[in-house]
């Protein structure tokens, strides 16, 4: 059986630490241990903050709907906002060798998630899917 | 959330305490607290990351931003005190083979 928790939250940087506190526990009633926990939850602030930047330009008060399931293999997450379109084909991370401030977070998301896929060609807004298999001890 | 800073300096050396959360919202207090050690052009910065519970990309890249400022001078940054999650952080950035990394500011002090 599938157990769905819907987090909506405004685009305002202070709440990003509610969300990681909500994201903490679904991960725990989900099986994660602490370690794939952080990982996940840094995966979730890392497309957060790309929504705030990039797709509402730093504008705070703007929607951002988080939909995480917790599925009997895998937890799932989907990303929502109503900002500004982005280009799938140009969403990549910094190679790493490139040591410089920034490009980062996408590569955070990538390496944490065993899935992750932007919605292309919507006129408005943007939809980040992604999800990471839960533990083979997992309660169920 | 607003981070916990402090900084003294002794024998040119400087020592930064960050403590908290830091996130978006909160790095740019951090980049500001550096900024302000690089300015003097400190030989040694050595930035206390043990009161550190979450770090994101921003704060990776104000201490990557850090370091190359303090490169510009000779100067060095080294990082100390990583709980695991943070540690995590720098090694899936692979930042762990860029920063020297220190078990506890006393170790990175006494260096």
């Amino acid at each position: 059986m599938t157990k769905t928790i819907e987090l909506h939250l405004t685009s305002d940087p202070p709440l990003l630490s509610v969300m990681r506190a909500a994201v903490s526990k679904v991960c725990e009633i989900a099986g994660f241990d602490q370690m794939d926990t952080s990982k996940i939850i840094l995966a979730l602030d890392e497309a957060c903050s790309n929504i705030i930047k990039h797709a509402y330009k730093g504008k705070t008060g703007q929607s951002i709907i988080i939909t995480c399931r917790i599925k009997p293999s895998r937890l799932e997450f989907i990303l929502e906002d109503e900002g500004e379109p982005a280009d799938v084909k140009k969403i990549k991370s910094r190679p790493l060798h490139e040591v410089r401030p920034g490009g980062l977070g996408v590569y955070l998301i990538t390496s944490v998630m065993d899935k992750v896929k932007y919605s292309d060609g919507t006129e408005v807004g943007n939809r980040l899917f992604m999800y990471k298999q839960r533990p083979k001890d997992a309660k169920k | 959330m607003s981070l916990k800073i402090t900084s003294k300096v002794e024998n040119q050396t400087a020592l930064l305490s960050i403590a908290g959360e830091v996130d978006m919202c909160s790095s740019p207090e951090a980049r500001k607290e550096i900024a302000a050690l690089v300015k003097k052009e400190i030989p040694r910065i050595v930035i206390d990351l043990s009161g550190v519970g979450y770090m994101d990309s921003s704060g990776v890249a104000t201490l990557i931003e850090g370091l190359q400022m303090c490169n510009k001078y000779d100067g060095k940054l080294v990082v100390a005190g990583l709980r695991d999650n943070v540690r995590e952080v720098f090694e899936l950035t692979k930042l762990d083979k860029i920063f020297e990394i220190y078990e506890d500011a006393e170790a990175a002090l006494t260096e």
